[in-house]
């Protein structure tokens, strides 16, 4: 019997993630090499991982970000493929490109497909002529006259949107006539401070929605399925504080709807990896928004969900495997919640705490995953991202999956540094979350609000 | 001689931008609440401030460095 072929994957990225990936190789029979900064040397992906390369001193712009330091390291260590996590070079068209130049197998799509969808106005064409509807909006407007013209079109109030935004930036609310002059000036300089690109687009603002992303895969043998969705309407400043699967009180015809748009989509663009369509929901109404081209942080409520590996199929898919499910095998099993648990201090307008994890007892039990890259004793250092650890559970449905976060959030005790665990306890509580189906403006208006 | 120390801990930049100016140079007047740098922490930036009005004597540390809390950033007199 001849072996396999060794398959190896660089990890290109840090935190619970890399831990994540490496976990998923592991369980596919792979080998994982992780890279890491000056700050992270005796991080918990490098201990993890079969090898480890260090790509550069601590500022992501000279080690995560850094495209030439992390090819070397993955052609030095003799990796096969390359997984880009989320965040840092994950959705940037260059990295994928240089991937697969450099002889390497990228794990996600094409740096066509990754450029198309990360083009917004292109991705709204994209969803249009694969018959998924689409927020009320213009196409490209390249002046303050042009965007006048469309806004009478459109409607007030209204978004404007970077073009090659992402991530919540390069987003303004405009409710009157008289605020869009200034409003398109800034924009535009915004959106070429920040992607290099100023060209904007306008969107008729929607603002008592859910937010509820579709969760898609699909192989190079031009199957897409779809895994359900996820609700991430509890935002603050549009980043995501905690999120559902399923999302609660969806009807089915709806979800039916949104499901197949969201496979309609991907197939149309030949999707090959792990992807998100994401939705504005109002009513019975839905809307495209955009598209993830990457694995997302909230993957594993869809994992506790519909019982699959989704790191683990990415990995399979980008080895040229088929999908190890039909979209028949896929069915949707009780309910989770993932919370993020970030060193910010709700008290203090979520400033970032950095510092020692002094203590730090994450909890367990039936239908609880705790996905984190530290342990204690670790750092959280001021160079990247807050996030500390996710805690998700399981349960058979909605209230008891609550129950159980209820009592794992309870146990996770973090000495060192403050966190967002009490918000998360303070929102399961809230009998407007309870009930299911908060919009996404939900969370700062309980903020602002009278309490 | 009174200094300017940072409040918190994260990557000290002196430009808003990496294609702009320095918001001050050795040797600039500055009043007090004017910025005089960038404080990243997090992928969030601060302002940081003088604290009082006077001459910027010296920058005790570069561009794109790490700081402590606490730790003086800038001479002033």
């Amino acid at each position: 019997m001849s072996a396999a072929p060794t398959r190896r994957v660089l990890v290109a990225n840090r935190g619970e993630i890399a831990v994540r990936v490496i976990r998923a190789a592991h369980t596919c029979g792979w080998e994982a090499v992780a890279v890491h900064s000056d700050a992270d040397a005796d991080s918990r992906w490098v201990v993890l991982a079969d090898d480890a390369r260090r790509i550069g001193p601590s500022p992501a712009r000279r080690s995560y970000l850094d495209i030439d330091a992390v090819l070397e390291a993955a052609r030095d260590s003799g990796c096969t493929h390359v997984h880009p996590g989320y965040g840092f070079l994950a959705e940037r068209p260059e990295f994928a490109r240089r991937v697969t130049e450099a002889g390497l197998t990228y794990v996600g799509p094409s740096a066509e497909v990754i450029e198309s969808m990360g083009d917004k106005a292109a991705a709204r064409r994209t969803a249009e002529q694969a018959g998924v509807p689409v927020v009320p909006g213009s196409g490209v407007v390249a002046d303050a006259a042009a965007a006048r013209a469309a806004a009478a079109d459109v409607g007030f109030p209204l978004l404007i949107k970077a073009a090659a935004g992402g991530g919540g930036r390069g987003i303004r609310v405009v409710r009157t006539d008289d605020e869009l002059d200034d409003a398109v000036a800034t924009a535009q300089a915004e959106a070429s401070a920040s992607f290099g690109d100023g060209s904007l687009y306008l969107e008729r603002c929607i603002e008592n929605a859910r937010h509820i992303e579709v969760q898609v895969v699909g192989d190079t043998h031009g199957n897409v399925v779809h895994f359900f969705e996820r609700d991430c309407s509890v935002q603050r400043r549009r980043q995501k504080l905690l999120e559902e699967a399923p999302a609660p009180g969806l009807a089915a015809t709806l979800r039916d709807e949104i499901t197949s748009a969201a496979v309609r989509l991907a197939a149309e663009v030949g999707y090959q990896g792990a992807g998100t369509v994401e939705f504005l929901v109002e009513g019975q109404a839905f809307y495209f928004i955009e598209m993830n081209t990457r694995i997302q942080v909230e993957h594993p409520i869809t994992e506790m969900v519909t019982n699959t590996d989704l790191v683990a199929e990415q990995l399979r898919v980008a080895a040229g495997e088929p999908l190890s499910v039909t979209q028949d095998d896929i069915t949707l099993s009780g309910a989770a919640v993932e919370f993020r648990i970030n060193a910010e201090d709700p008290e203090q307008d979520f400033f970032p705490s950095p510092g020692e994890l002094v203590r730090f007892d994450s909890p367990n039990g039936p239908g609880v995953r705790v996905d984190s890259g530290f342990v204690a004793g670790g750092q959280i250092v001021p160079y990247y991202d807050s996030l500390v650890a996710k805690v998700v559970v399981h349960g058979r449905d909605r209230d008891e999956a609550l129950a159980r976060a209820e009592q794992a959030l309870t146990e996770f005790t973090v000495e060192g540094v403050v966190t967002t665990r009490d918000l998360h306890l303070s929102l399961i509580a809230d009998e407007a979350f309870r009930a299911g189906g908060v919009t996404t403006t939900w969370f700062e208006e309980r903020s602002t609000g009278p309490r | 001689m009174p200094t300017i120390s940072s409040p918190l801990p994260g990557v000290f930049y002196r430009r808003p931008s990496p294609d702009q100016e320095v918001y001050v140079n050795d040797g600039d007047q500055v009043t007090e609440g004017q910025t005089i740098g960038l404080i990243e922490v997090m992928k969030n930036f601060t302002e940081l401030k003088a604290t009082a009005g006077g001459t910027i004597k010296e920058f005790l540390v570069d561009d794109e460095s790490e700081l402590s809390v606490g730790q003086d950033v800038a001479v002033l007199e």
